[in-house]
C-alpha cells in the first residue's frame, strides 16, 4: 500500500557538506511507513523520480524524514526545495527491515547510514550502531542514534573522527566480544559484501538494504533488478528480484553481490 | 461528458487510454491507487512461452525527458500468466490486451494458440523488443520476416490481432503494409527507439546490455510522425504510443490518426497519468464541442 501526492516540507537542515535533511508532513504516508522503506521523489525538470530512503517516521506528528546526498543535478534540484514548499512523493515503497527480539548491530556506510536510523531506534539500547564516513566533515546522525539510546561506534577513513578505519573492522571486533542476534547494513556494495560474509562466518542473521537504478518504484516495470539466489529449491538457482518491491531490504544470504 | 468509446479491430474500449505493455505489470501495483475499470484497457506485461529471467542490471538509465530500459522481457512465461494473472485481470471490467513475444515464428504461433481459448480481448504481437537477442526487433525490421510471423500467428488464433512495430527501421510504412497484408487486424506503434548512454567516469555503458530502448516525452514527436505516416499507408486501425504524458499529447496522437493510445513511461513519473489523461480528454472534448472522441481521429490538416 502506497500513496502519491504533494506534501509540504516542514523542516530542512544541511547536516553535512552536500547532505540535506528534510521532514515532510504526509500523515497518510507516515501512517503506513516502516523502517527500511523508501520514497520516490520528483525533482522538477527530471523525468524519473529519485528513490530516497525513509530515515525517520513520526506517526503522531504525521511526518517522515529523509536524509539524502546531492549526487547529481536531480538531487541538487531536490535540495533547492525549502520549508513551506511542496514535494511530490510516492511512498512508502518496498519491503523494510525485520524487527526481531534480541541484540542488533546496525551498520551504515556514508549515505547508507540514514536508512538504518529507523530500525536502530526500534531497538534503542539493544542496538549498536557502527557507521563510517570519509572524514569528520561527512559525519551525520550520531546524535540521533544516541538520542534513541543506541551505542554508537564511529569510524572515518582518514581518522579525523572516531576510529581510523572501516566499519567492517569495527563490526568484527564487536561481534567477537558481544552476543548479536541480527545485523542490519546499508552502504556501498563492497561493504555489504564483506558484512554478508562476516555474518555468515559468525552465524548471525543479516539484512542488507540495496540500491539500483529504478523507474516505477512500485514493482511494475522490473527495471531495478538485483541478482539473488533462490535456495528454497534443492539446487539453488539464480533469480532476478527487484529492489523496489522485493527489497530494498534483503536477507544477506540470498544476495549475489558480484556483477 | 463526451463519448470516449473507441473501437479497435472490432473491440470496443470504454475510452482510448491503455497502459502500455511492460510499464504496468498486470495492474496489481496500481490498483492500490484507483480501480482498473477506469482504463480503456491494459496491455499486460509481455509474455513469452517459457519463463525469462531478463537482462543483467543496471536496466534503467535516465535521459533528457525520457529513459532507456533493457529489462529484456522478464516474465514468468505463458502458463503462469494464464493460470495466475489472467483470471484476476478478467474480473477488472477493462479490456485485456495480451502482449506476446517469441524467439521463433513457431513460438509466436504457439503462444497465440495458447491464448486463443482464454478470455483475452486482443493479442498484441510484439515484433519490436530491442532488448532480446532472438525474435524481438529481429522480426520487426524486415518486411518478409514481419509478414511471416504475423501470418503464422494469424493462423493460430481467431482473436483480434494487433502487431506492435519497431521504429528502428528505414521505412515503417513498408513494414506496416507487409504486416497488414499478412492478416493483422491492427497495428500498435511505436516501440522504443534504440539508444545508449555511457558513464564517462567509468567509460562503461550505463546499461549492462550496453544498449536499450528509449521512451518518454523525448520520443513523442517521432511517434506522432510515424503514426501519421502509417495511418496514411494502411487501412487497418492504429493504436498510437510513444511518449504520451498528457491529455493534449493523446489528442495530438489521435489527430495524427491513432484510434486509441497507449501510455507507458509517463506512468513511472505519475502513476495516475492514465486516469488524468482520460479525464483531461473528456474535459477537452466538452470545451471544444466534440461529442465523441472518435471524431478527432486523423483530423490533422497537413500543409
Amino acid at each position: 500500500m502506497f500513496k502519491q501526492g504533494l506534501y509540504p516540507i516542514v523542516k530542512k537542515t544541511a547536516s553535512a557538506k552536500g547532505i540535506f535533511d528534510i521532514t515532510v508532513l504526509c500523515p497518510e504516508i507516515a501512517e503506513l511507513a516502516e523502517p527500511g522503506q523508501f520514497a520516490q521523489l520528483l525533482a522538477e525538470g527530471f523525468f524519473l523520480r529519485r528513490p530516497i530512503s525513509i530515515c525517520g517516521i513520526d506517526k503522531a506528528a504525521g511526518t517522515i524524514r529523509m536524509v539524502f546526498e546531492v549526487r547529481g543535478s536531480g538531487t541538487e534540484k531536490l535540495a533547492e526545495l525549502n520549508v513551506g514548499e511542496n514535494i511530490d512523493i510516492i511512498a512508502p515503497l518496498g519491503h523494510g527491515f525485520t524487527k526481531i527480539d534480541g541484540k542488533a548491530v546496525c551498520v551504515g556506510g556514508g549515505i547508507g547510514t540514514p536508512p538504518i536510523l529507523g530500525i536502530a531506534s526500534l531497538y534503542g539500547r539493544d542496538a549498536t550502531v557502527v557507521s563510517g564516513f570519509r572524514n569528520a566533515a561527512a559525519v551525520i546522525l550520531q546524535e540521533d542514534f544516541k538520542a534513541a539510546g543506541c551505542e554508537t561506534v564511529l569510524c572515518t577513513d582518514d581518522g579525523s573522527a572516531g576510529i581510523h578505519g572501516f566499519v567492517t573492522t569495527a563490526l568484527e571486533q564487536h561481534l567477537l566480544s558481544n552476543k548479536t542476534d541480527i545485523i542490519y547494513a546499508c552502504g556501498p556494495t563492497p561493504m555489504l559484501k564483506a558484512i554478508a560474509a562476516m555474518a555468515k562466518k559468525f552465524g548471525v542473521r543479516c539484512e542488507v538494504s540495496l540500491e539500483q537504478r529504478m523507474a516505477c518504484g512500485v514493482g511494475a516495470c522490473l527495471g531495478c533488478a538485483c541478482r539473488t539466489l533462490q535456495s528454497d529449491t534443492k539446487a539453488p538457482v539464480e533469480v532476478y528480484k527487484h529492489v523496489c518491491k522485493d527489497g530494498p531490504v534483503f536477507d544477506a544470504r540470498e544476495v549475489i553481490f558480484d556483477g | 461528458m463526451a463519448d470516449l468509446r473507441v473501437t479497435l479491430a472490432g473491440v470496443e474500449f470504454k475510452n482510448p487510454v491503455i497502459p502500455a505493455s511492460g510499464t504496468y505489470g498486470y495492474g496489481r501495483e496500481y490498483e492500490a491507487l484507483y480501480p482498473l475499470s477506469k482504463l480503456g484497457g491494459i496491455s499486460v506485461k509481455g509474455t513469452t512461452l517459457h519463463e525469462r529471467t531478463g537482462n543483467l542490471p543496471p536496466r534503467i538509465a535516465e535521459t533528457p525527458m525520457g529513459m532507456l530500459n533493457s529489462v529484456g522481457l522478464q516474465n514468468g512465461g505463458s502458463d503462469k500468466f494464464i493460470r495466475y494473472e489472467l483470471p484476476n485481470l478478467l474480473t477488472k471490467d477493462t479490456r485485456i490486451v495480451a502482449n506476446i513475444a517469441g524467439s521463433t515464428v513457431e513460438e509466436c504461433a504457439e503462444l497465440a494458440a495458447k491464448l486463443d481459448p482464454t478470455g483475452v480481448d486482443m493479442i498484441e504481437l510484439n515484433i519490436s523488443c530491442p532488448n532480446v537477442k532472438q525474435g524481438g526487433a529481429a522480426f520487426g525490421t524486415d518486411c518478409t520476416v514481419a509478414a511471416a510471423v504475423t501470418k503464422a500467428v494469424r493462423q493460430a488464433t481467431k482473436k483480434p490481432l494487433m502487431v506492435k512495430l519497431s521504429p528502428n527501421v528505414t521505412s515503417i510504412t513498408d513494414i506496416a503494409k507487409s504486416v497488414e497484408a499478412a492478416g493483422a487486424d491492427a497495428l500498435s506503434l511505436i516501440n522504443t527507439l534504440l539508444g545508449m548512454r555511457i558513464d564517462i567516469r567509468t567509460r562503461r555503458p550505463v546499461l549492462h546490455n550496453n544498449v536499450g530502448g528509449l521512451s518518454g516525452p523525448a520520443v513523442f514527436p517521432v511517434a506522432v510522425r510515424m503514426v501519421w505516416q502509417v495511418t496514411n499507408a494502411v487501412s487497418i486501425p492504429v493504436c498510437g504510443m510513444g511518449g504520451i504524458s498528457s491529455a493534449e499529447d493523446a489528442i495530438e496522437m489521435m489527430m495524427a490518426g491513432a484510434q486509441a493510445v497507449q501510455v507507458g513511461a509517463a506512468i513511472f513519473r505519475d502513476p495516475y497519468a492514465p486516469v488524468k489523461i482520460i479525464d483531461g480528454m473528456d474535459e477537452w472534448c466538452d470545451r471544444n464541442g466534440v461529442k465523441s472522441i472518435s471524431e478527432i481521429v486523423g483530423t490533422v490538416k497537413p500543409w
